[in-house]
């Protein structure tokens, strides 16, 4: 049992965690780019229009996984911000934070493809429902926890203050993903469900599980690639990072 | 071809959707790249001025010695 915390201690030490992080990313990388672009062409190309829809229904593919980002990356800012508040680790700050800029852009990628949605099928590209609200709620959030943390000059305290933002936001999270059952509300209720039975044909889920998937994996890499600039940018004077910066002088 | 971009009518929507999510998400992938490059040469300019401090100390010191000589 021991072996678990030493392996995870030692994950969390700076230049072990940047070379970790710099190993995988590309790994991560790739892999969402390609199923990516396998559930693109799944969900363009071979899934049939919708029979009330139509061809506008596509939006679909990309507003739902990145609606489902919105609220991941929010859930693991929350986590490292926890984790940053309770045990002070170094590394979950910085995680903490570069969650906050993905999923702001998530969110921001939901709120505007779900405008373009709406404007087709609804006839407006807005309306102060309980689901839109509280997912632009979310947006200001994240904006909040980004504008926080930037605006202390000391990064670790900053990081810790937008850390307890974070959590208090959290409350968010329960009322955007049931604000369609809480509310009447012109948005669609739950199409994909993981437990029982999807309200949608096979053709058109797997392309769009398969973008859930490579959303989550590009998340991954971007908080990777963003980790190892917050850990640069919070160690740039520790010897570690005078070695790195010294070799690629050189190189 | 044409009907594929056509969308059925809805190619005003479907396609600009698609191009802000490609947008955001190159954005996303882009600031950090930026930021490290800026980060890198800040902090290769701060080792380069120390050594050079460090350089002319030695070298002042140096000439003090062989002054009191």
């Amino acid at each position: 049992m021991n072996i678990i915390p030493l392996w995870l201690h030692k994950l969390s030490s700076p230049p072990v965690f940047y070379r970790f992080a710099g190993a995988l990313r590309p790994w991560f990388l790739w892999s969402a780019l390609i199923l990516g672009a396998a559930a693109l062409y799944g969900g363009l190309v071979l899934a049939p229009p919708d029979y009330q829809q139509g061809d506008a229904f596509r939006i679909i593919f990309i507003h739902v996984p990145c609606a489902w980002m919105s609220l991941f990356a929010y859930f693991c800012m929350a986590v490292a911000a926890l984790v940053a508040m309770v045990w002070r680790i170094k590394l979950a700050e910085v995680i903490a934070m570069e969650c906050a800029p993905i999923g702001a852009a998530f969110t921001l990628i939901t709120l505007i493809t779900g405008s373009l949605w709406g404007k087709p099928m609804w006839g407006t590209w807005w309306t102060w429902d309980a689901r839109l609200t509280s997912e632009l709620v979310l947006l200001f959030l994240y904006l909040g926890v980004i504008g926080l943390f930037n605006a202390i000059e000391d990064r670790r305290r900053g990081a810790r203050a937008a850390s307890l933002l974070a959590l208090v936001g959290i409350v968010n999270l329960p009322i955007v993903h049931y604000s369609v059952l809480w509310w009447n509300t012109l948005h669609q209720g739950q199409t994909v469900n993981l437990i029982g039975q999807s309200k949608i044909a096979p053709a058109m889920l797997w392309p769009l599980l398969l973008m859930v998937l490579a959303t989550h994996l590009y998340f991954v890499a971007s908080l990777l690639a963003r980790a190892r600039v917050g850990l640069l940018a919070v160690e740039g004077g520790k010897q570690w990072a005078r070695e790195l910066i010294a070799e690629k002088a050189d190189a | 071809m044409h009907d594929f971009l056509a969308m059925g009518g809805y190619a005003m929507y479907v396609w600009p959707a698609y191009a802000v999510f490609f947008i955001v998400l190159a954005w996303d992938w882009i600031a950090p790249a930026l930021r490290r490059r800026e980060l890198l040469n800040e902090l290769r300019g701060r080792m380069a001025r120390e050594q050079l401090r460090r350089q002319r100390a030695a070298q002042s010191n140096t000439q003090q010695e062989g002054a009191s000589a």
